[in-house]
């Protein structure tokens, strides 16, 4: 028989045991991390996987059976789509104009913040408000400045004279997608702008005074110290910027929902539109899977981004 | 030699100030425009012949109409809701995963950081679909908790990476001694590591709470029935389709949806600076 204090310190090291085996590190290291691998294994990974399957399927919502296995059909069916053929040009078109501007014009953000001495935090505060407000709700102010009747921007251009009639912002082929396009970039210039300023404060002062010792112009100072000294961090903010670029889809959801004619439906609105509105689930996760390309360049050209920084 | 420094210094404020001025009016002019379109009455917004920066009659008529006739007041509650309970857990699930992987050795704690930080950069847009179809399958379709598990799969990897750069910045010293002294990991995480790293924490939270209260395309598909909607779903599904002349409430709604990140921001911004110039150990 065991008298009850022996039986309790037994209890307790056996508890003290787990406790020591427990904040090993190669057990309480995993132990750790396993929420979030298991969240996102669940809702990242998983779903991914259903999104491959569902591409090979003929599945549609007003079904409830699994749909039938047809292979690559969708595939084969988006490449010989007019809709989608169209959708697949200003998606890159939307992406690749949009992120040239914002790059340069956030870049000149830059560099002018970088020199304004007084209240440089308020206004870097305030400029950063199109970056961080809900962009659903800032569209909805441009709906409103591209509205057909009352557009603010066509009083403002005709007043000046630098238009004769009324500009039909978001009624016509080109000028949709000129009107989100405008929208992305406007949203996009503080994230380059301040990003970018980062990067030039990180700049040693030292290799300015150099090049001031040398008789160094400020252009050249520009080309031969920061230019290259801001590559890498142009290189990180750009490559982020044109994957989300290319699946956004918020602006375009509220300005002009792909229309007018399909001109302004990009991959993630085409999948919107084809998978929750119409209905045909396993065509719309095939155009989404569209989207996934870049983001493999994206990933591949950071890890060795990040490997290079090791 | 001396006053052409000076001309070149002049010029060059000269071209700032303009820049400075071109960036707050081209980024600036929606707000205001928006801000102005909410507190002018009807007879003013829709009159062509009135100079459309001109405003007589202020009004608080397009906000009253938002609290009193719509569901904004029950969209704000929801997003406020949703972000904090996302924000909360993923908060708690990030620091645990960027300590182990930032301090721990373990086999697989580098491919780990490296796939966790990939995941960051998967789009929101990319997965949303099957997504649906996954919480459709977890009964859990149009119900406000498939926003709250939804959310931290962006703001996991956001957050966990955040504080990985946090956590590297203490030295090991600190929980070493403490370990000494007889506590275990998980008590010198909590004791000695945490109210260091409150700064980071505070910050990455902001900033999870940003990312939720902005978030659409989940809000969307996963909550479509009007009374779980979030402020940006409900505002953009509800309010545009409700009337042709409503533009004052519109605006107005979507200002104050906007309003609560810009005041949330500003105290983040200073929490950001901090954490970037003054490090973490120095106080």
């Amino acid at each position: 028989m065991q008298s009850p204090l022996t039986a309790e310190t037994k209890k307790i090291s056996k508890l003290e045991q787990f406790s020591i085996w427990f904040n090993q590190e190669k057990i309480l290291g995993p132990a750790l991390v396993a929420p979030a691998v298991l969240i996102l294994l669940l809702l990242i990974a998983y779903p991914f996987c259903v999104a491959i399957w569902l591409s090979m399927t003929d599945k549609i919502i007003a079904r409830s059976d699994t749909g039938n296995f047809i292979w690559f059909a969708n595939f084969t069916k988006l490449f010989k789509d007019s809709i989608f053929q169209r959708t697949t040009i200003n998606t890159f078109n939307y992406a690749l104009v949009s992120v040239f501007f914002k790059l340069v014009l956030g870049l000149l953000m830059a560099l002018v913040l970088d020199e304004v001495k007084i209240f440089k935090n308020f206004f870097r505060g305030i400029l950063l408000l199109p970056w961080i407000v809900p962009t659903s709700l800032s569209a909805l102010g441009f709906l409103w400045m591209f509205d057909s009747q009352f557009s603010i921007l066509n009083r403002f251009l005709l007043d000046w004279g630098l238009i004769q009639e009324k500009i039909i912002w978001l009624g016509t082929p080109a000028t949709a997608m000129f009107s989100v396009q405008l929208v992305n970039i406007w949203r996009g210039i503080p994230f380059f702008g301040i990003s970018l300023l980062a990067g030039l404060q990180s700049i040693p002062q030292e290799l300015y005074e150099a090049a001031d010792i040398d008789g160094a112009s400020s252009w050249s100072k520009f080309w031969n110290v920061t230019f290259p000294l801001l590559m890498p961090v142009t290189a990180v903010v750009t490559l982020f910027s044109i994957v989300q670029t290319f699946a956004d889809f918020q602006i375009v959801y509220v300005l002009t929902r792909g229309g007018p004619v399909n001109s302004t439906h990009l991959f993630a609105t085409l999948t919107h539109q084809t998978a929750i509105l119409a209905g045909r689930l396993g065509e719309g996760a095939a155009i989404s899977l569209f989207m996934f390309p870049i983001l493999v360049i994206a990933v591949i050209l950071q890890l060795r981004y990040l490997q290079n920084q090791d | 030699m001396q006053s052409s420094l000076r001309i070149r210094k002049i010029t060059k404020g000269i071209v700032v100030t303009f820049g400075l001025l071109f960036f707050i009016v081209i980024l600036l002019f929606p707000f205001y425009w928006m801000f102005i379109t909410s507190i002018k009455p009807d007879s003013e917004l829709y009159d062509t012949a009135q100079p459309p920066m001109q405003l007589l009659k202020p009004t608080l008529e397009h906000y009253v109409y938002l609290f009193e006739n719509t569901r904004f007041l029950l969209w704000l509650k929801n997003s406020a809701l949703v972000a904090t309970v996302s924000t909360a857990v993923s908060i708690v699930i990030g620091t645990l995963a960027a300590y182990s992987l930032a301090r721990l050795r373990f086999r697989g704690s580098r491919t780990l950081g490296l796939t966790i930080f990939i995941t960051y950069l998967v789009p929101t847009t990319l997965i949303f679909l099957p997504l649906a179809y996954v919480i459709r399958s977890l009964g859990l379709f149009d119900k406000q908790i498939a926003l709250m598990i939804t959310y931290p799969t962006f703001l996991i990897p956001f957050c966990t990476w955040l504080l990985m750069g946090y956590f590297k910045g203490i030295p090991r010293e600190l929980e070493e001694s403490a370990m000494v002294d007889g506590a275990t990991r998980l008590q010198a995480l909590r004791m000695i590591i945490l109210p260091i790293m409150l700064p980071g924490i505070i910050s990455a939270a902001l900033f999870a709470f940003t990312l939720s209260w902005n978030e659409f395309v989940y809000a969307l598909t996963l909550a479509q029935t009007e009374a779980i909607k979030t402020l940006p779903t409900g505002i953009v599904s509800q309010l545009v389709l409700a009337d042709v002349y409503f533009w004052g409430s519109l605006m107005a709604a979507a200002l104050l949806g906007s309003v609560p990140i810009a005041i949330l921001y500003s105290f983040f911004l200073e929490y950001y600076v901090k954490g970037m110039t003054a490090g973490a150990v120095k106080g």
